[in-house]
């Protein structure tokens, strides 16, 4: 049933990031300026940049790509006087399954990502920046590369940005589709021109990172928040979130809702509250299950609905808050085939370093394969759980960990499902020779 | 293949982004111009790539093959990429696509006849909210259904 949120509700929610996505062509430099644009710029230049890292720490904010490493700490890990040169990654390759909140940032709001860059680039003492976007974005790149020109020309960027005698370059790279180009240190190989494959991390890019000099990665969103914390102070932005997770988060509804979107939200929101913001479940559709953060964190049930989103409490309740990418499945849907699709991905997506993501997806799709067109075996099932133990925890990267989330939950809240399909109480979904999706 | 001193130059432009001695940085965007325009990355691109940026053509060639977005094969004048991740799938996407490949006669990755379009299958285009989603060299369609997927194709030819 379609109902209007409760004003308590309703009240929720917080539009930080999001603020500007609804005046019309806040992408303009001219627009962004009129609504507080470029302030905190010239508000951070006024202070050492050694103070702007001790206030990100103070101010609590945490990664938004999904890891929630502390902003201010990272940046601080950037050896200073070291002689040689540092640089900013900003990972815009969002391509996690369910993930779509930084593509509609940057194509909304472009400007709050420049200025991010331009305080982050001043604190850690960058002169170069690299935004590295999915290739498919061709809009969210050419949106971009417009905002680096307009803010060029403007004096934000270049030489002697606005007099204060450091120097600024913001170069926009295009990716060219593997998602496992996401993954910090396998971007950094994509970036130097090689095939995306992971580094051993330590060292991390904070001490050996492109072109093997101090490098910080942020997400889009970790830094398109920046701005708004440097005008609002950090303990308003702590003030925002709840305890250990500072601040608002873009939560992105996708499936069986009525509204499906981007809210956003102060960190600890839970999912009922998100779902009354979205109008409510589809029509004649039960939620059974969830991600809280994308296909790499275990899926969640109807009796989490409640569990305060936020990094501690998810946590808690055997998940990962990941990127909050909440998709939404009901009763309709079936979470073995879910994870089935997921795991097609993942195969198809591993960058083939390593034995056990390389072999272990290849096998985990044909397993599941043989579940769901009607002739598995209860075997199976011990396989696919000894293909994840081989996988968590020993793959090279967090692809591989990655991939057993929806396997091992699924497993643990809806084994009856797989039992059906494997007992021939459920009419099989594939057709035995049926290669669907696999490519 | 004969490249224009244009798109030289367009490259030479590219490869200035990146900071001395690192032009091989260069190598995924001079990708994406060589293949906008031969239509897929030839040996005659690879050689432009490996050329300008002092490598060889067997690094560029083992760079390409890794990426999704570089085809091997000629291309149509339209990519129709449908994304049949779990959560497009789930909303209809992968009849999206048993739909337009039934239409065309082609499955994914396969060119029709007339050399129009070509035909995919993608992962997760980060639009979920949108889904099912579909691109047309890379504009993005959302909430497509079988009708009007075919509907858009239809107007391709
Ligand atoms: N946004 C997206 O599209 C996707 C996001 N993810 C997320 O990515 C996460 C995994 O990413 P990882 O980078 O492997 O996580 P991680 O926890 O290993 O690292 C997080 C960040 O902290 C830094 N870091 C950690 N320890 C450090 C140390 N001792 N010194 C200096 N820096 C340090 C790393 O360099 C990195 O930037 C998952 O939680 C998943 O949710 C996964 C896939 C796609
Ligand atoms: C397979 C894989 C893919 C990833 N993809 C992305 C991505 O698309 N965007 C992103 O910001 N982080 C992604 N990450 C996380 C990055 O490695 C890194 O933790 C993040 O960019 C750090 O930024 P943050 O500290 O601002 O969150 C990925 C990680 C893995 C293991
Ligand atoms: S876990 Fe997968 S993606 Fe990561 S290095 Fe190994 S093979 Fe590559
Ligand atoms: S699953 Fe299709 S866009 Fe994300």
């Amino acid at each position: 049933m379609a109902s209007a949120p409760s004003a308590e509700v309703l009240s929720k929610l917080t539009p930080v990031l999001t603020k500007r996505w609804l005046s019309p062509e806040a992408w303009k430099i001219d627009v962004y300026e009129q609504l507080d644009g470029y302030a905190a710029l010239r508000k951070a230049v006024e202070y050492h940049p050694d103070e702007i890292i001790a206030f990100m720490k103070e101010s609590g904010h945490r990664g938004r790509g999904g890891a929630g490493f502390p902003v201010g700490m990272k940046w601080a890990f950037i050896p200073q006087n070291d002689g040689k040169p540092h640089y900013l990654v900003v990972n815009a390759d969002e391509g996690e399954p369910g993930t779509c909140k930084d593509l509609p940032l940057m194509m909304n709001d472009p400007h709050s990502l420049i200025e991010g860059i331009i305080i982050a680039c001043y604190a850690v003492r960058a002169e170069r920046a690299y935004v590295y976007v999915r290739g498919e974005a061709v809009h969210a790149a050419r949106r971009l590369r417009n905002a680096v020109e307009e803010a060029r020309a403007k004096g934000y960027l270049g030489r002697n940005v606005l007099g204060r005698g450091f120097d600024l370059d913001v170069v926009i790279h295009s990716g060219a589709g593997a998602y496992i180009c996401g993954e910090e240190t396998a971007l950094l190989d994509s970036l130097e021109g090689f095939r995306g494959q992971p580094r051993l991390r330590p060292p991390f890019p904070a001490t050996h990172g492109l072109y093997a000099s101090p490098t910080v990665i942020n997400n889009v969103g970790s830094i398109a928040s920046v701005p708004h914390i440097v005008l609002g102070g950090a303990d308003w932005w702590k003030s925002l979130g709840s305890e250990n997770a500072a601040g608002t988060m873009i939560y992105s509804l996708s499936g069986r809702v009525k509204n499906p979107g981007q809210y956003e939200c102060g960190m600890g929101i839970t999912l009922n509250e998100l779902l009354e913001l979205a109008g409510g479940m589809a029509d004649g559709h039960n939620l059974r299950f969830w991600t809280p953060g994308g296909s790499s964190t275990p899926m969640l049930t109807a009796e989490h609905a409640d569990v305060p989103l936020d990094f501690d409490s998810i946590a808690k309740a055997g998940s990962i808050l990941g990127t909050t990418a909440m998709m939404i499945f009901s009763d309709q849907d079936c979470p073995v085939y879910a994870s089935y699709r997921w795991i097609v991905f993942y195969a198809h997506e591993s960058c083939g370093k390593c034995t056990p993501c390389r072999e272990g997806n290849y096998w985990m799709t044909r397993v599941y394969r043989r579940i769901l067109s009607g002739r598995g075996t209860h075997e199976d099932l011990d396989t696919l759980l000894d293909a994840c133990d081989n996988l968590l925890g020993r793959s090279f990267c967090g692809l591989g960990d990655g991939a057993t989330s929806c396997v091992t939950s699924s497993l643990k809240y809806f084994k009856q499902d797989y039992l059906d399909y494997i007992e021939g109480r459920r009419k099989p979904l594939l057709n035995a020779a049926d290669l669907v999706g696999a490519h | 293949m004969a490249y224009s001193e244009e798109l030289r130059e367009q490259a030479r432009q590219i490869m200035a982004r990146y900071p001395e001695g690192r032009q091989r940085s260069a190598l995924l965007p001079m990708l994406h111009l060589v293949q906008s325009h031969d239509g897929y990355v030839t040996p005659e691109g690879i050689a432009l790539c490996a050329e300008m940026i002092g490598i060889t053509k067997a690094q560029v060639a083992a760079v390409s093959t890794f990426y999704t977005m570089y085809k091997r094969e000629p291309t149509g004048d339209f990519l129709v990429s449908v994304c049949t991740n779990t959560m497009c799938d789930v909303m209809g996407g992968q009849r999206v696509y048993d739909t337009l490949k039934e239409y065309l006669g082609v499955d994914h990755d396969e060119t029709t006849a007339d050399g129009k379009i070509t035909l995919e299958h993608a992962e997760c285009l980060a639009a979920c909210d949108y889904a099912p989603v579909m691109t047309v060299n890379y504009e993005f369609y959302d909430r497509v259904t079988p009708d009007s997927a075919l509907g858009t194709v239809e107007a391709l030819q």
